[in-house]
Formats: structure tokens, C-alpha cells, sequence
């Protein structure tokens, strides 16, 4: 847990501490043994050399629940019940990458107003994911808190704000899935259950506060002192043609990747790490790559709704937000603006569907999709037997994908806190791995920041 | 620190165990309320939302999630010294959860489908509930729990008095909410006849089965219900997999449920449930600031 700090940050001094022998530089050591207001368990290690990083750690120690497993010799619908269980935050997305996987293989057309109650789904749990990492872990590390416990004490106002954009997500999830977490009426084919048009009308007076609330936040956001970071990250993302992109579109990135959704295993692999229960994954090159809020505004704003790229404009942050994940936080608030106003066009043009589950028929084959997660491309495959039940498969969530990535962004980062005090650079390590919305139950089959300063 | 007095404010505790945190996840779920809540008490310990730590001690600790690692089993009878009451929230914790499906498999086995290098994975052959490791004061059911009964239980806590929590099936909500009935109308498999109240009856309407996120009911007529499914034209294949949901280690489901992959009839049997309340809602003696459990009934 400590070490003392360098002197100046010096690159060669002689090595006087900790009895290490032969070596230029002690080595500094930072470690953060729980990484606190992220969802799961994780921890940090960082290990430096004078302003060289010996060692960059993400660990994740959340037990392992082994997923891949538990669906097997399942069929598609209780897969469906089943994956959403991988994450309290995001269930929606694993319910949505599976669907989407499944109706693929099997060629089912769904109803079209089932595909835009599909995407007002989706609007409602970015909203209130995005709700929660901005509001409740996130913002008390730009205004000098350490929780939000703390900060509604001063500024509750600011607190209400989020705990009201959560409400209007969740009352969204709700409307539709009959409960704001592991929502049960998705189905291959539809939902078990289309809403009324007056429940769902009943959201606007909610989704008109929310918009506000939004357009609020980006404001508030894009004040927000950042640490300066430049970095040159590969991004990562779906885009669609029309749509600012949930469940459809191809996956695209900054340097020109273009490949269909259940390609991934095209681009993109997983490999294990010794010390954590995730798999981490990097592109076939080898190289990390960055997914997300950040990603997404980068590669797809231009479909995103217009009161959303009006604000995003307005920040004047759209270049930073792409080289500095420290403004992923205005990212999410420019996607909640999204997110509500999408939302609310939804709700007023809906029309309940002819047909909310449409029949269909099991055929083995690779079903495999993803869709955008709040944290990033969430993608499944599972291979179907004769019985149309699951033989094998494969979830490789987004903060997995993105571990690569913050590791290497605390190697680029690491240098510029050496010369403050161990208390706070450590602070400020954490902040970097949170600004990345890890979600670590999701990547357990995934996260521990130990920092040491070698 | 030391034992809360009269004035003090309780102290409030979140742990996490083996779990996805959405049963946590819910308190942040209560919205508005949460802040009325954190007004009343002091929430010394929830490291998903608060960077301050506490190991302790702990007038009311909620645990989510089961044990499903040598470090979690040692840590929970640590929690437990600290905590005045502790009381479990969801599936995960009182049943152990979907995870709980490995306890009919080979449990190596099972990791090294998943890792490719096995060795580095840390974990028990089975998931269990944290009344198999330590005495819980009371517990609420759901995967996720209900929001509600959630409040219901905490504001009841706060004031010292017994939480009103609704003791009965699934089936008994769908005929207070006026959904027709599923297995006889549509002859679906439903586990609503044998899975305790609380949810409302979500799934009935909206059209689908119940599926026993909340755990057996008590009593719970299993065997009534699977000659009913029997009667459905159902294999003995599928009803297997009804049961093997995400309280498929309940005592009264244990013995009923196939998962898919599994290798044992049953589970091991870990020792009784510690629980003082195995079912319904508790003789949970109120919790008053004055440290003294007995002061008010």
C-alpha cells in the first residue's frame, strides 16, 4: 500500500529504498485494494520505476458465476431470463444482445412497433445507468466529495436531479418489462406482453422533467475540471445509417474497421490473465481498444438526436471527449439528452403492435449479436444444437473489452500524479478507472487497481 | 464508534457477496426515499456508492449475494460479529442464487469450461446461502427483491415496529391484481401456486409463466403442481428445468429441480438454515437506536 513518493518524480535517481539492490530507481508502488463506487469488486496495482510503469493492473476478484455454463442446454427464452442476471445495472442489454442473437438465427421479422419498444427499452436503461454513474458515483469526484451521500448534503438539489433521471429510466424499464430490474417480458419474437398506449403516455410528464434534467447535466458536466490526458485510443462502436445505435448497425472504428455485428470474433478476441476472474479482450492485432459512451460520441454523433448534438456542440468538448476519458462524464450526460429525448418521441408516436410476439421455430446454427450496452458493445454468441438448445457459448461484456484499454491509459496517466501526494495520486488513479463506468460483475467472468510504485 | 445511544443515529451497513448487484442496486431504486432514508441513518459501508469504509460495527447490515469463495465464507462470520442485525436480500442470499446450479455439477469441471486457465480461479464447489454459514435475523426474497418490501422492512426497522410483509403464493396476487390464471386458461407452467408472495404477480400479467424468483412458498404443495404439469403433457426432462431456476437450492425446490448439466440427483445438504425466520416475515425484534433489542415489541 505505499512507499514513499519520488523525490520530483526523478527518472534515475539511485535506488535507496526497500532494500532492492541493483536497481536504478526504487520502486513506487500504488494500490487501491477495493476500487469503491464502481459496481462489482475490483482492485487497482500500479507499479512504477522513476516515470517508467513497470506494472499497470486492473484486477477483478468478483467471484466467478460462470454464465457460460449455466445456459447450456437451455432454451433461447430462458437464456433470455437467465443473462440478464449477470448484471443488476444493465440487464436489458444482456436481454437485448441475446434476442437480437437468437431471432437472427431463426429469421424472425419482429412486429416494427415491437423494434422501437425495443429501443425505448434501451433509452430507459441508459437513462438510468447513466443516471446513476454521473449523479451517484461519479460527480463526487469533480466536486470534491467522497459519495454522494456526502455531496446531497450540500448540494441536494444536484443529488435529486440524478436520483430523478434514474426514475424516469426505471419507470420506462417498468412500463415495459413489468419491473425496473430483470424485467421478465422480453421473448424471442416480441415481448410476453406489449403496454397499453395510456401507461406508456403516462411516462411523458416523467420524460419531459428528464430532458430538462439532461440537458442539465451536460451543462453542469462540461464545467467540470478535468486532469488534462491526451491519448491516441482506438474506438470502438456500432453505427447505424438512421439511428444513433442500440440494437442494430454494423461495428465500426476510428481507424476503419467495418465488419456486421455477429463478425465480432472477426476483429476481436479474449484471453485470460493470471490474478483476475475476467477474460480480458483486444482486437486480432493485439492491440487494446476503447468502447462506450466516449466511443460512441465520436464515431456516431451524427445521428444523434438534434437537441443532443446541439448540446454536444454547445460544450465545444466533442474532440477531448474523444482523447481524454476524464469527459466521458459529459459523454453521458450528451447520451441522456439522447437517451430522454428519444424516449419521448417513442412514447408519443406509439402504437401498441398487431403482433407482440410473433411465432417462430428453434433451427441449430451460431446465433450471435451484440447491441450497445451504457457501457459499450455487449456481444454474444451461442452455438444451438438439434433441439434448439444452447450447446456453447460466449459473452464478452464491455468492461472486459475495455481493460486493455485502462490499463493503458494508467500507464499514460501514471507520470502526471507522481509529484503529488501518495493520498492523492492514488485519488486521482482511481478516478481514471472510474471515469470508465467499469462494470465489474459484468466482467466476471472480469477487476482489482493496486497501485504500486515500483 | 462504540455502542449507539439514544441520540446516536444507527449505523447502516451494505455488503456484497457472489450476486449481480441488482438487489443493492434497488435501495438506489427507493429514488426520493433513499434520501429520506440516509436523513434518519448513517450508511457507513456500501462500497458501490460510498468510498469512506467501515468494517464495523453495524446496527443493521444488509447482505446481497451467496458465498461462493473460501474469503467470502470467512468474511461473513466476521460481518456477522459486527452486526447487531443482519438481515439478507434476494435470491442470491438466501437461496444462492442461479449461481447455485454448479452445487449439482462438477464444480472443477465447470471452471475449466469457462477459463481457459483454470488454476488462477479462486472459487467453492457450491454457492450457498448465508444462512448455511451464519444466524440471520431475517431476509427478503426476489430476484430482485420488491422495492416496497424493501421500504416496507427499513421503515419498519427505523421506527420499531414489525414489517407488514404479505405471506402467501404468487397465485393469491394475481387474484388480488385480477389476472386471469395462467395454468388454467392457457395451461402454462407456472410456478405461481408454489413461489411466495411479494413481486405482485409480475409475470402472470404480463403474460408469461412465473418462473419462482422469489422461492417456495411455505408450505409449497410441489408435488400437487408437477403431477398438474405431468398432466400438461410435460417430460419429466422439462419440469426438471422449471424447478432449476434462480432459487433452485431452496430446501423445497432443491429436490425437484434439474439443471441441464447436472451430475448429482441433489446438492450436497449443508447444514440446517441458521435463519431464526425460515419463512413469512419475522419476529424481527425492532431495531432502536437505543442498542437494546428487547425495548419495544
Amino acid at each position: 500500500m505505499h512507499g514513499s513518493d519520488l523525490p520530483g518524480g526523478g527518472a534515475a535517481g539511485p535506488g535507496s529504498g526497500d532494500g532492492r539492490s541493483g536497481s536504478a530507481a526504487p520502486e513506487l508502488r500504488f494500490e487501491v485494494e477495493e476500487l469503491t463506487r464502481v459496481e462489482g469488486e475490483g482492485s487497482l496495482r500500479l507499479r512504477m520505476r522513476g516515470d517508467e510503469v513497470v506494472e499497470a493492473r486492473l484486477n477483478i476478484f468478483e467471484a466467478p458465476r460462470y454464465f457460460e455454463q449455466l445456459v447450456r442446454g437451455r432454451t433461447p427464452d430462458e437464456v433470455i431470463d437467465i443473462v440478464a442476471r449477470i448484471c443488476g445495472i444493465c440487464p436489458v442489454a444482456y436481454q437485448m444482445s441475446a434476442v437480437h442473437a437468437f431471432e437472427d438465427l431463426f429469421g424472425v421479422q419482429v412486429d416494427p412497433e415491437v423494434r422501437r419498444l425495443r429501443r425505448l427499452f434501451y433509452c430507459g436503461e441508459w437513462l438510468e445507468s447513466h443516471a446513476l454513474h454521473v449523479y451517484l458515483l461519479h460527480a463526487p469526484d469533480f466536486l470534491g466529495y467522497d459519495s454522494a451521500v456526502a455531496m446531497a448534503r450540500d448540494l441536494r438539489p444536484l443529488v435529486e436531479r440524478g436520483l430523478r433521471l434514474r426514475r424516469a429510466g426505471d419507470a420506462i424499464i417498468a412500463a415495459i418489462g413489468g419491473r425496473p430490474i430483470h424485467p421478465v417480458s422480453v421473448r424471442v419474437g416480441g415481448f410476453s406482453r406489449a403496454p397499453r398506449r395510456t401507461e406508456l403516455a403516462a411516462l411523458r410528464p416523467l420524460l419531459e422533467q428528464a430532458l430538462d434534467d439532461a440537458v442539465a447535466t451536460v451543462r453542469l458536466a462540461a464545467t467540470f475540471e478535468t486532469p488534462a490526458m491526451e491519448r491516441v485510443a482506438r474506438l470502438v462502436s456500432m453505427r447505424h445509417p438512421d439511428e444513433y445505435p442500440y440494437n442494430e448497425g454494423h461495428i465500426v472504428s476510428s481507424d476503419g474497421l467495418d465488419i456486421e455485428l455477429p463478425a465480432w470474433r472477426d476483429a476481436f478476441s479474449e484471453y485470460q490473465v493470471e490474478g483476475s476472474n475476467a477474460l480480458y479482450a483486444r482486437a486480432s492485432d493485439g492491440s487494446a481498444y476503447l468502447l462506450g459512451p466516449s466511443a460512441r460520441i465520436a464515431l456516431a454523433a451524427t445521428q444523434l438526436h438534434p437537441l443532443a448534438r446541439r448540446e454536444l456542440e454547445a460544450t465545444g468538448l466533442a474532440d477531448e471527449i474523444a482523447a481524454n476519458i476524464f469527459r466521458s462524464v459529459v459523454a453521458r450526460g450528451v447520451e441522456l439528452v439522447h437517451a430522454a429525448a428519444e424516449a419521448l418521441e417513442l412514447v408519443e408516436a406509439y402504437r401498441p403492435p398487431d403482433a407482440a410476439l410473433v411465432p417462430w421455430t428453434a433451427r441449430p446454427g451460431t446465433a450471435a449479436w451484440a447491441t450497445e450496452a451504457p457501457r459499450g458493445l455487449l456481444f454474444h454468441r451461442y452455438e444451438l444444437d438439434e433441439r434448439g438448445r444452447i450447446a456453447e457459448a460466449q459473452i464478452v461484456p464491455p468492461t472486459s473489452q475495455n481493460q486493455a484499454a485502462i490499463e493503458a491509459d494508467l500507464r499514460v496517466f501514471a507520470p502526471s500524479v507522481l509529484r503529488l501526494s501518495h493520498v492523492e495520486a492514488q485519488r486521482r488513479l482511481e478516478q481514471l478507472v472510474r471515469s470508465y463506468d467499469p462494470c465489474i460483475s459484468c466482467a466476471t467472468h472480469f477487476l482489482d487497481l493496486t497501485v504500486e510504485e515500483a | 464508534m462504540g455502542r449507539p445511544t439514544t441520540a446516536a443515529r444507527l449505523r447502516v451497513g451494505v455488503a456484497r457477496f457472489t450476486s449481480c448487484g441488482g438487489c443493492q442496486l434497488t435501495l438506489a431504486g427507493l429514488h426520493e426515499a433513499l434520501l429520506a432514508v440516509a436523513d434518519r441513518v448513517d450508511i457507513v459501508e456500501f462500497a458501490e456508492v460510498l468510498s469512506p469504509r467501515s468494517s464495523g460495527p453495524y446496527d443493521l447490515l444488509l447482505v446481497e449475494g451467496s458465498v461462493s469463495t473460501p474469503d467470502q465464507a470467512r468474511r461473513i462470520s466476521e460481518l456477522r460479529r459486527q452486526a447487531r442485525l443482519l438481515v439478507t436480500i434476494g435470491a442470491c442470499a438466501t437461496t444462492g442464487g442461479i449461481q447455485a446450479l454448479r452445487n449439482w455439477s462438477d464444480g472443477d469441471a465447470w471452471r475449466a469450461a469457462v477459463y481457459p486457465q483454470p488454476q488462477f480461479i479462486h472459487a467453492l464447489r457450491t454457492s450457498t446461502p448465508i444462512s448455511e454459514h451464519v444466524t440471520v435475523d431475517a431476509l427478503l426474497r426476489g430476484c430482485p427483491i420488491d422495492p416496497g418490501q424493501l421500504a416496507e422492512l427499513v421503515t419498519a426497522l427505523l421506527v420499531g415496529r414489525r414489517a407488514q410483509l404479505l405471506d402467501a403464493t404468487v397465485c393469491m396476487e394475481c387474484k388480488a391484481r385480477g389476472t386471469v390464471c395462467l395454468i388454467s386458461s392457457q395451461g402454462a407452467p407456472c410456478l405461481g401456486p408454489v413461489t411466495k408472495s411479494g413481486c405482485g404477480a409480475i409475470c402472470p400479467a404480463f403474460g408469461r409463466a412465473c418462473y419462482g424468483c422469489f422461492g417456495p412458498a411455505h408450505p409449497a404443495n410441489v408435488e400437487a403442481l408437477k403431477a398438474q404439469f405431468a398432466d400438461q403433457g410435460r417430460s419429466d426432462e422439462e419440469i426438471g428445468r422449471l424447478f432449476a431456476g434462480f432459487t433452485a437450492n431452496a430446501p423445497a425446490f432443491r429436490a425437484n429441480a434439474r439443471p441441464p448439466l447436472a451430475v448429482l440427483d441433489q446438492p450436497p445438504v449443508g447444514p440446517e438454515p441458521a435463519a431464526r425466520i425460515s419463512h413469512g416475515f419475522p419476529g424481527v425484534p425492532p431495531l432502536t437506536a437505543s442498542g437494546d433489542d428487547d425495548a419495544r415489541q
